[in-house]
C-alpha cells in the first residue's frame, strides 16, 4: 500500500472566479459531494469535496500584498489519522451527519492511495467584486483496490468501501450529492448497473472527456422515503475485458540523474500527448539550498532541438535561509516530450543540521506544472455555481481549454553524510598513538640498565644450535 | 671490586629510574589532569546565583501615594499638627513566604482648594466625582480621598463611603482622627489591594489553608490572553441560531479590553460549533417540565466540549472560553441548579481559569407544527452581560466583598473603573515578581544540578549580565521592586513584564539542550585509550617503589 499524502494550503493571490448565489439565507453555506469513479484498472476512486463559504471581512483594505505571499512545501509526511482528525473538525457537521459519516479513518487509510487537501481563497461576492467572501474547500481522495481484495470481482458498494451507509443529511448543507461515474467505456453497450436508481443523470465534460454521472441528491425527500439509508451499489453486467489505460494529455515525470556524490542532475520530462495542439506550461521548481543549482547548465530539449523558454524567473538560494526558486514558461509542441535538466552540486551541512537517519537521503519537494490544456471535445460554458464541485475549483474560462495543475513526484537525494562517530574515533586513535609513544618513552626513562654476563644465548641462537647439531656442523 | 662498582652503578641507575617514574607521576597529576579537564569541559557562562537567591528573599514594599483632602467643616478636632502634613501607615501582609510583602500608605493631609470646594458643592456624588476627576493626580496607583462633613447631603442616607469611577472616593467624616483613619484604611484596601488579593496573586506559592476559595479562580498573570466566544448548537436540525458576535464584541467587550490593554494583549475570536454536546445528560423535572443540570454534574460538562474548541493548541497565551449553549430541542428548556437546588438566575456558570458557559434556552414555538428548523436570533445584550461579569470575575474584579456602607459607582461605558485597573496592576506586578524569582531559582537549580548543560553567554544575559538573559531578568525584577517602593505602579508593572519575558526566554533557551545528552561517563569512556596505558605503568612503578622502600627499611637489620 503506497499511501501518498499531498497536504496543500493554497492561498490564492487574488479573488478567484465564481460568485455567491443570490438570495442566500445563511452567512455560511456548505455544499458537499462525493464522486465515485471506477478506474480502468478495476480500482474505485472516491473523492469527497466540501465547500464552506462565509462572508467575513478578513481581508480588509483593497488588493493583496504580494510581499506576504508564501509558498511552502513539505516534501514528505507519513499520513495517519492525525492528519484526518483536524481536517474533519473543519467540517460544520463534523462527522456526525451528511457525507462525512463515511469518513472512517480505518477504512480511509487502508487504501492504495490517499490524498487530502485544504484550499482557502477569497471569492467575489458579486460581479463588481467590491466585497469578498471566503471559501474553504476540503477534498479527500482515496482509491480502493477491489480487484485484489474482492476475489476478482469488481462489484462494489458504499458499505463495502466505507463500512457505513448514508443515513441522514447535514442540516447545514445547501447541497449534498453523490455522483457515480457511469460513462460507457465503449459506445456499443452499457456495462454498468447502479442501484438504487439515481435521482437524475448529469452529463459533463471533465478535463476534456465526456462523462455521464448518476446523481443521488441527498436533500431530495424522495431518496430516503423508500429506505432509511442509501447504499449505492455498482455491478458490472459482464466481466469487463481489461481496457487500456487512457493517457492524459499532460503528464510529467521527474528523477535525479548523475552518479557519484559530487554532481547530480535533476531531470524533468513533460509529455504533451495532444495530437495537434501545442500549449504553454508553467513549471515552478523549489530546490533546497543544500543542492547548489548551476543555472548555466539548464537545458530544455524538445524533439532533439533546444526549446527556449519564453520566461524565466530565478531566485538563487541563500544558505540556511531561502531555497532556489525557478519558474519557467515553456511551450510544449504537439505530441512531444520535453526534457529539462539542471545540474547541481551537493553542499555539506553542519553536523548538527543532519536529521535522524541521514543516510536515508533528503527529500526535494515536487515541482508544480500549471497549464491550460486544450480540450479535444468542445465544452459548453457552464454556470460555475450550478455545476458539481469537482469541476468548479478551477473552472474553464472559455470552452476550448481546461486548467490542470500537476505535482511531480518528490525526489530523494543522497547528500554526503559524515561518519558521525568520527570525532570519537579520532580521539580514540590519537589517544592510542599518544599512549604508544608515551609507553616507549616511559620505558626508556624509567628502566634500569645494568651490564649482564653473556649467557647461553637467546632462543634464536639455541634454535640455530639445535639445527646445526642435526646438520653436524659445530655450534655457534 | 668490580662487583662493588657495578653494584653501586646499578643502585644509582635504579634510583634514577625511581626518580623518573616519580616525576612522570607528578607531571601526569599536576599538569596532565588539569589540562585535560580544562580542554574537555563544557562552556558555562557565570550565572548570578547570589542575585537569584537574593530575589526570593527580597522584601517587596507596595507604596500607595494617597491624598486625604478635608472639605470645610470636616476636619477632625484631634489633628496632631495643623494642615497640611504627611503621615505614613505601614502594614505587614503575611503570605508565609520567605520574602515579606509590606504595604505602605504615604498619606498627605491637606484641606480643599477653592476649585475642589466648588466641585464638592455639586448636588450628587456622581457629579462631584466627575468634577473632581479633572483636578486629580491621575498617575496609576495613586488615590485621593475627599472627606466631607458628617451632615453632608452628597452621600445618601446610610452610606459613608462613595467610590467613584476614577481614583477618588468621598468619605463621610467621623469624630476622631483614629476613627477616620480606620475608615480610610478600609477604602484604600478596596481601591488598591487587600492581603487577600495579594495572597491570591501568589496563590501558587502560598499554602492552601491561607487562601480563600476564590483565590484560585483568578487568571494567572500573562503577557496576553486569548478570548474565544463559541456558540454551541448541538441540534442544527431544529435550531438555526444566529448571533451578531462581531457587533456585540465591539459594543460590550472592546471598551473593557481597551482599558485592560495596559495589563496585557488581548485577542478575540469567535466560532460556531454544531453537534457539540455537553457530556452530561440533564435530569427531567416533572414539576416545571424542564430539564435540570445540577451543580455537582457541571465539572463533567466541559471536557467533551473542550476537545472541539481547539483553540488552546494554537496560542501561546492562556485561552478564556465563553460558550453559549443552545440546548437540543429534546432537552429544552434546560436550567442550571445551584448547590441548594434552586435554579441559577443567569443560567450560567464559570470554571476557574478556564472561562464560562451560559445556557440559552429557545422559547418553544407557539404551535407544535411550526416548521423546523426554528430560527433563533440571540439577544446579545443578555448574553454579553453574563460573559462580561464572568470576565471580571476571572480577573478578580468582583465587587462582592464590599462593606454595606460603601457605594461603588458603576464603571459606565468603559466597563472598568480606574481603581479596578490599579487593583489588577498591583496584583499582577506582585505575581510577576514572584514568578520571575521562581523561574530563575528553578533555572539556577537545574543548571546547578546538571553539569553538562552548555550555558551560552546570551542565555546568561536574560537573567542579568553574565547570563545576558538571566542578568536582564534580575535587573528588571530589581527595578520593578524599586519602582514599587517609590510608588510608581505603572513603571513597576512594565519592568515586571520585561522580567517575565527575559526569564521565560532564558528558561526555554534552546541552546541549553544542545549537549545535554553527552554525559560524563561517555566522556571518560572515550579517553580510556589514553588513560589506561598511561596510568597502568605509573601505578605499577609507584607500587614497585613503595615495595622497594619497604624492603630497604627492613634490609639494614638483616645485613648486620
Amino acid at each position: 500500500m503506497a499511501a501518498v499524502l499531498v497536504l496543500l494550503l493554497l492561498l490564492a493571490a487574488g479573488p478567484g472566479p465564481g460568485r455567491a448565489d443570490a438570495g442566500r439565507e445563511r452567512r455560511d453555506a456548505l455544499r458537499e459531494e462525493l464522486l465515485l469513479s471506477p478506474l480502468p484498472t478495476g480500482d474505485v476512486a472516491a473523492t469527497f469535496q466540501f465547500r464552506t463559504r462565509w462572508d467575513a471581512d478578513l481581508q480588509r483594505g483593497s488588493g493583496t500584498d504580494h510581499h506576504l505571499l508564501r509558498y511552502a512545501v513539505l516534501p514528505r509526511e507519513v499520513v495517519c489519522t492525525e492528519n484526518l482528525t483536524p481536517w474533519k473538525k473543519l467540517l460544520p457537521c463534523g462527522s456526525k451527519a451528511g457525507l462525512a459519516v463515511l469518513l472512517k479513518a480505518e477504512r480511509l487509510f487502508h487504501s492504495s492511495y490517499h490524498s487530502q487537501a485544504v484550499h482557502i481563497r477569497p471569492i467575489c461576492r458579486d460581479a463588481s467584486c467590491l466585497a469578498v467572501s471566503w471559501e474553504l474547500r476540503q477534498t479527500l481522495t482515496v482509491v480502493f483496490d477491489f480487484f485484489s481484495s474482492g476475489q476478482g470481482k469488481k462489484d462494489w458498494s458504499l458499505f463495502k468501501m466505507f463500512s457505513r451507509t448514508l443515513t441522514e443529511t447535514c442540516p447545514l448543507a445547501s447541497q449534498s450529492k453523490v455522483y457515480v461515474d457511469i460513462s460507457p467505456k465503449n459506445k456499443e453497450n452499457e456495462l454498468l448497473e447502479v442501484s438504487p436508481p439515481p435521482t437524475s443523470v448529469h452529463e459533463a465534460i471533465v478535463q476534456g472527456d465526456k462523462k455521464t454521472y448518476a446523481v443521488y441528491d441527498l436533500l431530495s425527500p424522495s431518496l430516503f422515503n423508500t429506505s432509511r439509508s442509501l447504499n449505492v451499489q455498482l455491478k458490472w453486467q459482464r466481466p469487463q475485458d481489461s481496457s487500456e489505460m487512457p493517457i492524459p494529455i499532460l503528464h510529467a515525470q521527474r528523477y535525479v540523474g548523475g552518479y557519484g556524490l559530487q554532481t547530480g542532475e535533476i531531470c524533468t520530462l513533460i509529455y504533451n500527448t495532444h495530437p495537434y495542439r501545442a500549449f504553454p506550461v508553467i513549471l515552478l521548481e523549489t530546490v533546497p539550498w543544500y543542492l547548489r543549482l548551476y543555472v548555466h547548465t539548464l537545458t530544455i530539449i524538445t524533439k532533439g532541438k533546444e526549446n527556449k523558454p519564453s520566461y524565466i524567473h530565478y531566485e538563487p538560494a541563500q544558505d540556511r535561509r531561502r531555497p532556489h526558486l525557478l519558474e519557467m514558461l515553456i511551450q510544449l509542441p504537439a505530441n512531444s516530450v520535453t526534457k529539462i535538466t539542471i545540474q547541481f552540486e551537493r553542499a555539506l551541512l553542519k553536523w548538527t543540521e543532519y536529521p535522524p537517519d541521514p543516510n536515508h537521503g533528503f527529500y526535494v519537494g515536487s515541482s508544480v506544472l500549471s497549464a491550460l490544456v486544450p480540450s479535444v471535445t468542445a465544452m459548453k460554458n457552464m454556470d460555475v455555481e450550478q455545476s458539481p464541485l469537482f469541476t468548479s475549483l478551477f473552472p474553464s474560462s472559455d470552452g476550448s481549454s481546461y486548467f490542470v495543475r500537476l505535482y511531480t513526484e518528490p525526489l530523494l537525494v543522497n547528500l554526503p553524510t559524515p561518519d558521525f562517530s568520527m570525532p570519537y574515533n579520532v580521539i580514540c586513535l590519537t589517544c592510542t598513538v599518544v599512549a604508544v609513544c608515551y609507553g616507549s618513552f616511559y620505558n626508556l626513562l624509567t628502566r634500569t640498565f645494568h651490564v649482564e654476563e653473556p649467557s647461553r644465548g637467546g632462543l634464536a641462537k639455541r634454535l640455530a644450535n639445535v639445527i646445526r647439531k642435526f646438520r653436524g656442523v659445530p655450534p655457534l | 671490586m668490580v662487583a662493588a662498582v657495578a653494584l653501586a652503578a646499578d643502585e644509582a641507575e635504579r634510583a634514577r629510574g625511581r626518580r623518573a617514574a616519580l616525576s612522570f607521576a607528578t607531571i601526569a597529576v599536576v599538569l596532565g589532569l588539569p589540562l585535560w579537564w580544562k580542554t574537555t569541559e563544557t562552556y558555562r557562562a557565570a550565572l548570578p546565583y547570589a542575585d537569584i537567591d537574593g530575589l526570593a528573599q527580597q522584601p517587596v514594599q507596595l507604596v500607595v501615594p494617597m491624598a486625604v483632602v478635608f472639605g470645610p467643616g470636616s476636619v477632625p478636632g484631634d489633628l496632631p499638627r495643623p494642615l497640611p502634613f504627611r503621615d505614613v501607615q505601614e502594614m505587614e501582609i503575611s503570605v508565609n513566604l520567605r520574602a515579606s510583602v509590606t504595604s505602605r500608605y504615604e498619606m498627605r493631609y491637606r484641606s480643599t482648594t477653592g476649585q475642589e470646594e466648588a466641585a464638592l458643592a455639586a448636588a450628587t456624588a456622581r457629579e462631584a466625582d466627575a468634577a473632581l476627576h479633572l483636578l486629580q493626580d491621575t498617575t496609576l496607583g495613586s488615590l485621593t480621598m475627599y472627606v466631607v462633613p458628617e451632615t453632608s447631603s452628597l452621600l445618601p442616607q446610610g452610606i459613608n463611603v462613595y467610590v467613584g469611577k476614577h481614583r477618588s472616593a468621598l468619605v463621610r467624616a467621623v469624630g476622631s482622627l483614629a476613627a477616620l483613619k480606620a475608615r480610610l484604611r478600609e477604602v484604600t484596601q478596596v481601591m488598591s489591594f487587600t492581603a487577600g488579593s495579594i495572597a491570591a496573586a501568589l496563590s501558587d506559592r502560598v499554602p492552601d489553608s491561607q487562601l480563600s476559595p476564590d483565590a484560585r479562580r483568578y487568571l494567572k498573570s500573562s503577557l496576553g490572553y486569548e478570548i474565544t466566544f463559541s456558540l454551541l448548537n448541538p441540534d442544527p436540525k431544529s435550531h438555526t441560531v444566529d448571533w451578531d458576535i462581531e457587533g456585540a464584541v465591539n459594543r460590550y467587550v472592546r471598551p473593557v479590553l481597551d482599558k485592560l490593554s495596559l495589563v496585557a494583549n488581548f485577542s478575540v475570536d469567535s466560532q460556531i460549533l454544531y453537534y457539540a454536546v455537553l457530556g452530561v445528560t440533564p435530569r427531567y423535572d416533572k414539576e416545571s417540565s424542564s430539564f435540570l443540570l445540577s451543580a455537582h454534574s457541571l465539572p463533567h460538562v466541559i471536557n467533551p466540549v473542550e476537545a472541539r474548541l481547539g483553540s488552546s493548541a494554537a496560542s501561546l497565551y492562556p485561552v478564556l472560553n465563553f460558550l453559549l449553549y443552545v440546548p437540543e430541542r429534546s432537552h429544552s428548556p434546560l436550567y442550571i441548579q445551584d448547590k441548594d437546588g434552586a435554579p441559577v438566575s443567569t443560567n450560567a456558570f464559570h470554571s476557574p481559569r478556564w472561562g464560562g458557559i451560559m445556557v440559552y434556552n429557545v422559547e418553544a414555538p407557539a404551535s407544535p407544527q411550526a416548521s423546523l428548523p426554528l430560527h433563533v436570533d440571540v439577544d446579545m445584550a443578555r448574553v454579553m452581560e453574563v460573559f462580561l461579569a464572568q470576565l471580571r470575575l476571572l480577573f478578580g474584579l468582583s465587587r462582592e466583598e464590599v462593606p454595606p456602607e460603601f457605594l461603588l459607582e458603576g464603571p459606565g461605558n468603559e466597563g472598568l473603573a480606574d481603581w479596578e485597573l490599579d487593583h489588577l496592576l498591583w496584583a499582577h506586578t506582585v505575581e510577576n515578581i514572584a514568578t520571575v524569582s521562581t523561574t530563575l531559582t528553578s533555572l539556577a537549580q537545574l543548571l546547578d544540578k546538571i553539569g553538562n548543560i552548555v550555558i551560552k553567554d546570551d542565555v546568561a544575559s536574560e537573567v542579568g549580565l553574565g547570563h545576558p538573559e538571566v542578568y536582564q531578568a534580575v535587573a528588571s525584577v530589581q527595578s520593578a521592586v524599586t519602582k514599587l517602593s517609590l510608588g510608581n505602579l505603572h513603571a513597576a508593572f512594565q519592568a515586571s513584564k520585561e522580567a517575565v519575558t527575559s526569564s521565560e526566554r532564558a528558561f526555554f533557551d534552546p541552546s541549553l539542550l544542545h549537549l545535554l545528552y553527552f554525559p560524563d561517563d561517555q566522556k571518560f569512556a572515550i579517553y580510556i585509550p589514553l588513560f589506561l596505558p598511561m596510568a597502568v605503568p605509573i601505578l605499577l612503578s609507584l607500587a614497585k617503589i613503595v615495595r622497594e622502600t619497604r624492603l630497604r627499611k627492613k634490609e639494614p637489620t638483616k645485613m648486620d
